[in-house]
């Protein structure tokens, strides 16, 4: 990482977007004043942004980052994906076909 | 104290197994008594052993795979001969024993022989290729290198102490599980996965980052040899799929110690998630053994068509495609689980679309070895007996890729045909090819030529023996790991198979004969230029065997063939004016330790025996701690020194005058 | 064939390529550790209806308590920020004292999943009782060890900065190790979006 990307003001911004995000999903959790589904997406969406705070204000990813290791982080994020979403396809299909 | 671990542990309830043992021990007695001998143990541990040189770490990892290649060889050859002679009575091996031999064939040719193989010719050729000194982490490839030998060390022991898992090389559950097999068995196959499991990982990320931050400071990606390139793909399959073998491996072990249900019948364990889990491994890592050999194919057709590789780009992307694509493809191992025709279609239609980049290659090859004036070297046969034979190999998966088809062929001897024939002729002959090619760069003297075309023959002539029958048999309905059957009509293919078996076995003994004689002869066939066939990338402009830095100057890269575009600009062997210091990581007997403590934790799970496990990870945290605490791994090589044995090596040329192709005219 | 003496030994010191190589390597290796995780997980959704006999989500998890660990978890990372911080500004008893707090922090995160853990296997919800607690108990234990993992890290830099001071090396060693502590964070927020919070929702 380069020094210039270490600074308090960076953390704390992170610090206080990640604390929100965090608060969100479980303050709908436990009022419960959404459907569920709504709050499903609303925990969902959180989550990918807060992972998003994660990467950039926590470890650093920015647009001064290695061209290399954003593409790891992208080439990671596409196989999970795909071993993630075809199990999922596959073992909740064959749930389906045994019920 | 011992755990589960007694007496009867040691084979005396049966003869076949007890020579078994009694060869492993006596064969670890007899080195071990010969480096005594010769006082050799000193110059082991100090230039060989902890040695973080990748070409030495190179050598290391291949002759691991050649004593594996011969275990795993002897249980193929009992498998032929108990099912040549097993028609309606038992043959000479026990239905447990012969479960057991398949299962240690698969798991070691797999994990042991060619993981081994692949890694080492890694090792030695891609830094020379990109022109580098070293791989990008040392100390972690030689940690690679002892984590896979204490993997192999573990299902060698398990002929000795216990048994070996009778559940194939795939394991599945709820057979894999505790209930069905209480022994050991099972308990070695995990910790052989695990342990060397976690070594490819890191050899995975070692050649990752090698290749994309090592090259030479010119070398642009489009300009990397192709073997470069297919280790690159190769290693980001090594680093992201082997995650999913650690996974599965270690929820069996957690099912099998503990008592967890992820794979059991009771208690909500879904056993067809294991299918799904090692599958997502199990097919990148068909193309972790065979992308490497694409790489050996394609250097070898260039060099001995004589001319560039047709097609360098359409080459490099079909590489790419096929690395993706292995990640789509895992349910084609088990269509007949019982997914919805959707689920099944979209991953057979998958299966066949991998075809079409592997095909491209094909016509690479064949294009570039068009029009050129071939010479018949050892490498070459195997390069145009992989071309021919993998094709049927390939034929026959597509043909396994339309679901309707493989619910007949399933578990029938027509699929191990099918997969002996993708991997012998892609994966085995291609490193069996990069061993005769690359041989006198790592040694510094060639392969004797006759020895090694007779080894070409027996193993092509015996391949098709062996499984061109297992092919009609399994249309018989011949299903696959049978120690006995009832069918008379199918002897004669399996003595046919057997056959076969030995003429591979010849096969094996030429390729012994061949480092034999070649050894003997090694003053008079000296690869005194280091480019003994003129070839055309850069790791022919080191000596061979080359100098621990490899390159004294980082080179001037202009081509893809960045070696022969030099001899042709005549800039190939141009003394430097001036050199500097070198870096080099210094030696380290701790990546030793730490494979060492990997097979002690294994073992000592095999066995239940907890304090020597907890023992183990304690030794594990400190030689880490104490590594991560050093700050001078590096020993420095002064200027003067490597002038001088640069200036050496130019008075030897001089000498000798290379002509190009000297070694073949 | 080491023919090559006397030798000198040294570190040819982190300099900026070297740097890039191994925050490459860091980041390749955090990346398979995505890939056991992304499979813990999965193995996870496939299983949480598998309670068998035992008990459900909502009768084992407990939110306020989550949330503690949540909180913990994430304050430590603010904390090892400032560690970072610290060192690059060349402070070491600051460094020091932010390493210290992350790791008192982290010693609250373990302390409450211990908590929880014991909690649960004593009122018969162990890991051996159904596929759904299997699958929890390995998932976020496997989270669980390796924020162990990085809190012996963490001890043992400590150990370096007081002893060898903020040298390159030390300092490219705690980058790397507050690396694999944000990370954990991340899949932190995996554990309470994918496991707890559709749990309490079921």
């Amino acid at each position: 990482m380069h020094p210039q990307s270490h600074s308090a003001k960076r953390l704390i911004t992170g610090f206080i977007l990640a604390l929100a995000l965090t608060l969100i999903p479980f303050a709908i959790v436990w009022t419960m004043a959404f459907p569920v589904e709504l709050t499903f997406g609303i925990i969902a969406l959180c989550a990918l942004v807060q992972v998003g705070v994660h990467l950039h204000y926590f470890l650093g990813i920015d647009s001064r980052t290695p061209i290399e290791n954003v593409l790891a982080i992208c080439f990671a994020g596409v196989l999970i994906f795909l071993m993630v979403g075809g199990t999922l396809w596959i073992m909740f299909d064959l749930y389906e076909r045994m019920m | 104290m011992l755990g589960r671990l007694g007496f009867d542990s040691l084979p005396f309830y049966s003869a076949v197994a007890f020579s078994g043992a009694s060869v492993t021990v006596l064969g670890g007695l007899v080195v071990f008594l010969l480096v005594t001998y010769f006082g050799k143990w000193r110059y082991f541990w100090n230039e060989w052993l902890t040695s973080l040189d990748h070409k030495r770490i190179g050598i290391m990892y291949i002759a691991l795979a050649l004593v594996m290649l011969v275990r795993g060889f002897v249980d193929a050859l009992m498998m032929r001969s108990q099912q040549a002679i097993a028609l309606n009575n038992d043959g000479y091996l026990a239905p447990e024993h012969f479960d057991q031999v398949f299962s240690s064939h698969g798991t070691i040719m797999i994990f042991f022989m060619a993981m081994p193989f692949l890694t080492g010719l890694i090792n030695i050729v891609v830094p020379q290729q990109l022109g580098a000194r070293d791989v990008a982490f040392p100390f972690m490839n030689s940690i690679s290198l002892w984590l896979t030998a204490s993997g192999a060390a573990l299902v060698m022991v398990s002929l000795v102490i216990g048994k070996f898992s009778t559940a194939g090389w795939t394991g599945y559950p709820p057979y894999s599980g505790a209930e069905y097999s209480p022994g050991v068995g099972v308990d070695y196959w995990i910790w052989a996965l695990l342990v060397s499991g976690v070594g490819s990982t890191m050899t995975g990320i070692n050649f990752v980052v090698t290749i994309i931050k090592c090259r030479a400071p010119k070398m642009r990606l489009m300009q990397m040899p192709l073997f470069t390139w297919t280790t690159l793909c190769t290693s980001l399959l090594m680093s992201f799929a082997f995650p999913a073998l650690t996974v599965v491996a270690a929820m069996l072990g957690l099912d099998r110690i503990l008592g967890f249900h992820f794979f059991t019948n009771d208690a909500g364990g879904n056993m067809m998630n294991y299918a799904n889990l090692i599958w997502i491994w199990g097919h990148p890592e068909v193309y972790i053994l065979i992308l490497p050999a694409f790489g050996v194919f394609s250097e070898v057709t260039a060099t001995f068509s004589q001319k560039r590789l047709f097609g360098y780009r359409s080459l490099v992307y079909a590489t790419a495609v096929i690395t993706i694509l292995s990640f789509t493809v895992w349910l084609h191992h088990f269509f007949t689980m019982g997914s919805s025709p959707n689920v099944n279609a979209v991953f057979g239609i998958a299966t066949m679309i991998i075809a079409v980049p592997t095909g491209v290659k094909i016509f690479d090859w064949v294009f570039t070895m068009y029009k050129g004036r071939i010479i018949f070297h050892p490498a070459m046969l195997f390069t145009i007996g992989f071309l021919i034979t993998f094709v049927l190999g390939g034929v026959s998966g597509v043909l396994l890729a339309i679901p309707p088809a493989d619910f007949l062929m399933h578990n029938s001897t027509f699929l191990v045909a099918h997969f002996h024939n993708v991997l012998i002729p892609g994966a085995v002959f291609g490193y069996f090819a990069g061993f005769q090619y690359w041989f006198p760069k790592a040694t510094g003297f060639t392969l004797d030529r006759a020895w090694g075309v007779r080894t070409f023959w027996f193993w092509i002539i015996g391949f098709y023996l062996a499984f061109m029958p297992l092919y009609a048999l399994g249309f018989m309905g011949m299903s696959r790991r049978m120690e006995r059957y009832e069918m008379a009509e199918w002897q004669p293919f399996l003595i046919l198979a057997a056959v076969g078996a030995l003429s591979v076995l010849i096969g094996i003994f030429c390729q012994g004969m061949q480092l034999y004689v070649s050894i003997r002869d090694r003053e008079k066939n000296k690869d005194i230029t280091g480019d003994p066939y003129n070839a055309r990338t850069l790791e022919w402009q080191t000596s061979s065997p080359p100098a621990e830095y490899n390159f004294a100057k980082v080179p001037d890269v202009q081509d893809i063939d960045a070696f022969w575009d030099m001899k042709q600009r005549g800039v190939a062997y141009a003394p430097a004016q001036d050199y500097e210091d070198i870096h080099l990581p210094r030696n380290t007997g701790i990546g030793v330790f730490l494979g060492g403590l990997g097979f002690l934790i294994g073992f000592a799970v095999t066995w239940y025996i907890w304090w020597l496990v907890a023992l183990g990870f304690l030794g594990v945290l400190a030689c880490l701690i104490t590594r991560s605490s050093q700050d001078h791994t590096y020993e420095i090589i002064p200027a003067a020194e490597i002038e001088a044995h640069e200036k050496a090596r130019i008075k030897a040329l001089e000498a000798h005058k290379p002509t190009p192709g000297d070694f073949w005219s | 064939m080491s023919t090559y003496s006397p030798k000198t030994t040294g570190s040819p010191g982190p300099t900026e390529e070297t740097l890039d190589i191994r925050d490459l390597g860091f980041w390749l290796y955090l990346m398979t550790d995505a890939i056991i995780f992304s499979l813990l997980f999965a193995t996870y959704v496939v299983m949480f209806q598998n309670t068998a006999t035992g008990p459900l989500p909502i009768d084992v998890f407990d939110i306020k308590h989550v949330f503690a660990e949540t909180m913990f978890l994430l304050f430590s990372s603010v904390t090892f920020g400032f560690a970072s911080l610290a060192s690059v500004r060349e402070h070491k008893s600051q460094a020091v004292f932010w390493l210290i707090v992350t790791i008192v922090l982290g010693l609250g995160f373990i302390s409450l999943e211990v908590i929880e853990f014991v909690g649960m296997i004593e009122s018969g919800a162990g890991p051996q009782t159904s596929g759904f607690l299997t699958a929890f108990f390995t998932l976020v234990g496997t989270h669980g060890a390796h924020v162990s993992l990085g809190m012996i890290g963490i001890m043992v830099m400590i150990f370096q900065i007081l002893i060898k001071g903020l040298t390159s090396p030390v300092k490219s060693r705690l980058h790397r190790l507050g690396m694999f502590w944000h990370f954990l964070d991340i899949v932190w927020i995996g554990i309470f979006s994918i496991v707890y919070m559709p749990g309490w929702l079921i």
